[in-house]
């Protein structure tokens, strides 16, 4: 389980995150939704270690993410796993590579192991065809999908999603939205996705929370989100027509 | 491997031509019948070993292997390559702009005394084609009045600046944020930076070592 306790962040005096507080649950995909602009990458950013919050906590299994010593962060880093938007792939090195980074890196596993752990990953994302391939020659789809098989590969406890569905056809979002649940639900993971795509919200999410400027306005399951009394969320769901005609 | 291999090319035309180019202007100025023709080796040697070729080789690295520092760590910070390998624990400068700036330090002493070698040849290839001077003179004045201190200062000065060129880049591409367009004024930034800082570290070290 992973908690947040008054998260908050500026950036030159604008203030970006006005105190979040909230609780993700093990094996659930939770949700963190909202316009651009509203801080959600910036809350991610602050959960992993990239931008330290000006004040609040990050509880890991109750570990203080921001008040533990170094061996302590560097232990709960290598129990995330990451998605990027982009998929961060690094560009000079293949995909069976790039999945086995983490592990050349991090582990003193045997040649053999990684291989077998890297064909495994591969096999979980349907790309084992795609191993010897390089970042450059594959579809963003497919890079997404290197992008979970990497964050998989160390076995994480918890798994961040930054926008997994940004820039993908609604038939490949889909695709991806199934396999983080499925992983989720296998391997018992706690699971955060940073998403402004409703069709995850609705087809995946389950606790969800909605920021808005900066600021927590609604947070709940997902087959009460359509019920909400917030405008502010009501405007986010049923901007999109389908959704608008639904509601009536 | 990158960093030196592949500067090779630009390295040895670079340097051929200013040694040819360096020979065929000394003769030109040497127009005295006191002074002997051997003199023009020699001074193409003494330029090449002292000045043109750490110099000249480290302005023209600066460009080609800072921007591509530069441009890379750039491209990576963009694309949140930087931040994947500090997500999983992983020191990211220690990993990336080490490697880059130790190979610059290694890599370029080696380029630079074949740049200063090539120089030197291309003089002799200049001269002697040229019928400016004989093949005899050439290498008599290449080996007339030898310092051997001069190949240590050689040396030295392409480690400081390949320290200074890999630190500097390194700078600009890792501390890059926004997009396409800020990578691009990173690299130039390097470049310009890197070029400012080996001139000056060039003028200290001759008044420091000689």
């Amino acid at each position: 389980m992973i908690e947040i306790n008054d998260i908050a962040k500026s950036f030159n005096g604008k203030q970006v995150l006005k105190g979040i507080t909230s609780k993700f649950e093990k094996g659930q995909t939770n949700m963190i939704i909202g316009g651009s602009g509203t801080g959600k990458s910036v809350l991610l950013k602050c959960m992993i270690g990239l931008v330290k919050p000006d004040s609040g906590h990050v509880l890991y299994d109750g570990r203080d993410f921001y008040n533990s010593d170094k061996d302590t962060q560097q232990s709960i880093r290598r129990e995330m796993g990451v998605l990027f938007q982009g998929g961060a792939l690094f560009d000079s090195k293949t995909v069976e590579e790039n999945v086995r980074f983490p592990l050349d890196m991090l582990t003193d596993q045997s040649h053999e192991e990684k291989r077998e752990r890297v064909a495994f990953c591969l096999q979980r994302v349907g790309l084992e065809a795609a191993a010897k391939r390089m970042p450059s020659e594959i579809s963003g789809g497919m890079k997404k999908r290197v992008g979970i098989a990497r964050a998989i590969v160390m076995n994480p406890m918890y798994l961040f999603c930054d926008e997994p569905n940004s820039g993908l056809d609604p038939l490949t979002s889909v695709k991806i939205d199934e396999l983080i649940k499925e992983i989720t639900e296998e391997y018992k993971i706690t699971t955060i996705i940073i998403t402004h795509d409703m069709n995850s919200v609705l087809e995946i999410g389950q606790n969800i929370i909605f920021l808005y400027q900066g600021d927590k306005l609604w947070e709940g399951l997902n087959n009460n989100i359509t019920k909400t009394d917030v405008p502010e969320l009501k405007e986010f769901l049923f901007s999109n027509k389908l959704l608008r005609e639904m509601e009536r | 491997m990158g960093i030196g291999v592949s500067s090779i090319f630009i390295v040895a035309i670079v340097s051929t031509f200013i040694g040819a180019v360096s020979c065929i202007q000394t003769a030109y100025n040497l127009v005295s019948p006191i002074i002997p023709i051997s003199t023009v080796a020699l001074i193409v040697r003494d330029m090449q070993i002292l000045e043109l070729a750490p110099t000249i080789t480290c302005i023209v690295l600066a460009g080609k292997v800072g921007s591509n520092i530069a441009s890379e760590l750039g491209t990576m910070r963009i694309t949140e390559q930087i931040d994947a390998l500090e997500v999983m624990g992983i020191n990211s400068s220690s990993y990336l702009v080490l490697p880059k700036v130790l190979a610059a330090m290694f890599t370029f002493p080696m380029l630079v005394i074949f740049a200063a070698f090539l120089g030197i040849f291309g003089g002799y290839l200049a001269g002697t084609l040229t019928g400016v001077i004989t093949e005899r003179d050439y290498l008599y004045g290449i080996r007339d009045s030898f310092v051997p201190y001069n190949i240590f200062f050689m040396c030295i000065k392409p480690f400081v600046f390949g320290f200074l060129i890999a630190t500097i880049s390194s700078y600009q591409g890792f501390f890059t944020q926004g997009g396409a367009l800020e990578v691009g004024k990173s690299s130039t930034q390097a470049v310009t930076n890197s070029c400012i800082s080996v001139l000056i570290a060039d003028y200290l070290l001759a008044q420091l070592l000689l």
